[in-house]
């Protein structure tokens, strides 16, 4: 067998939480991958080939067959490496799975993206959503330990920018949106999150982080 | 499976509650639908879908499911008779989500801005015969984007089509010239009794646009 017939390879972004999420779900599967670094401003020959039609990272290339959008990616992970599953079997709790996905995109990410980089003018409406995002976000919890349950699953990965990115923009910004005082699950979770042993590793350098966005916030 | 136990709220001119429309269909389904107002929202629908208060939302033995392709999906999972919606195969089942969601990303906000007058009219009739052309040139010759079958990104797209009526006449434009074989597809799947059930005659479409258009005083 070919050598190329098993090869996994990720076109991503070390800041990016969206690139994150598809190393975060390798890493849980234990499949190994060649990582490339794109450049976004100069975009490589197979990033165009390979998503042609958003040009984005991250993108997912699987026995030559490439697969963009990380959501659809950490779905594709899960049904392509069946160990350590990250949707459960039940098709109402997978419904729900990917809905609380779904809606991190649609909603959460977004509003909480907005205040933080928000100017004077739009800032209180913005951190208003913002903590009414946090806390839908929350009583999806309940009082489970991950949103998969006991282990890490899609909604967790889906989360990432909520468990890492969002302690270093909310600090960068001088915001106070994910705290142990107004949300005190959720920031558990985080914590939990964070030092998963596998996640942990899988994470970008918490320095590093902050410098780039710290240098696009004086942009 | 008993009908009574399976709800559907809708808006009858949503292109997403159609998608569901056309899934229950192919599957045989029965299922109570029950019509909201936009304009004063049942206590139901308030309760099932708190997060975003949006139809469709399937309820399946009490429980809700939210978000069309969501919805969808899980039809194809709790019901796991033929038809199937989605591809058995995870590299050709992912690369229907991506299309799912493309479609999610640029249809309606394109048909809309069209419909509304909204926005630089040039522009947005450009942005939607761009995306039709996209999406025409991932069908190809297959008769349906599932290939031999009707499938899930058959089911995600061909409910805006009966909107295609309203965005030729506000928009002063014809489908017909731009994406003939677009066109074709979209009378192949009409002679599908679920797809031609579910969908409005686009006359009924384009009055109901008329009519939010004046009572929303967008003219």
């Amino acid at each position: 067998m070919a050598s190329e017939s098993s090869e996994v390879r990720l076109l991503g972004k070390w800041a990016s939480p969206f690139s994150n999420r598809v190393d975060l779900a390798l890493k849980l599967k234990g499949v190994p991958y060649k990582y490339s670094e794109e450049d976004l401003a100069n975009k490589s020959e197979d990033l165009l080939k390979y998503n042609p039609v958003h040009k984005k990272v991250p993108v997912l290339v699987h026995n030559g067959n490439p697969l963009p959008e990380s959501l659809v990616i950490v779905e594709y992970i899960d049904e392509t490496w069946k160990n350590n599953p990250l949707l459960p079997q039940d098709p109402y709790e997978r419904a729900l799975a990917r809905f609380w996905a779904k809606t991190l995109d649609d909603k959460i990410l977004p509003a909480i993206w907005n205040a933080c980089w928000s100017d004077e003018k739009g800032r209180e409406k913005a951190v208003e959503e913002a903590l009414e995002a946090l806390e839908i976000l929350q009583e999806a919890l309940k009082e489970k330990r991950f949103f998969g349950g006991e282990n890490i699953g899609l909604v967790d990965i889906a989360a990432n920018f909520i468990g890492y990115w969002v302690a270093i923009l909310q600090e960068i910004a001088g915001l106070e949106l994910l705290t142990i005082e107004k949300f005190p699950k959720l920031y558990k979770w985080s914590q939990e999150f964070a030092n998963h042993p596998v996640i942990k590793d899988g994470l970008p350098p918490r320095d590093e982080l902050f410098a780039f966005f710290k240098a696009s916030a004086k942009k | 499976m008993a009908g009574a136990n399976v709800v559907l709220l809708d808006f009858w001119p949503s292109s997403y509650g159609m998608r569901v429309k056309i899934a229950l269909a192919e599957k045989g389904i029965s299922y109570d639908c029950k019509q909201e107002d936009f304009g004063a929202k049942s206590s139901l629908l308030l309760e099932m879908n708190p997060v975003h208060k949006m139809i469709p939302v399937l309820i399946h033995n009490a429980k809700p499911i939210c978000e069309s392709l969501n919805i969808v999906q899980y039809i194809d999972e709790a019901w796991n008779h033929k038809p199937s919606l989605l591809p058995s195969d995870p590299y050709k089942r992912s690369q229907a989500r991506f299309w799912g969601d493309y479609i999610d990303k640029n249809v309606y906000n394109s048909i809309k801005r069209i419909w509304t007058g909204k926005g630089d009219q040039e522009e947005c009739k450009k942005q939607f015969i761009e995306c039709l052309k996209t999406l025409k040139d991932e069908l190809g010759d297959k008769p349906y984007f599932g290939g031999e079958e009707f499938g899930y990104v058959d089911v995600a797209l061909v409910p805006f089509t009966s909107w295609f009526y309203t965005v030729e006449t506000c928009g002063k434009l014809s489908i017909d010239e731009e994406c003939p074989k677009l066109v074709a597809w979209v009378k192949r799947c009409m002679q599908k009794e679920s797809v031609a059930t579910a969908l409005p005659h686009p006359h009924r479409i384009y009055a109901f646009a008329l009519q939010y258009k004046q009572t929303h005083g967008v003219e």
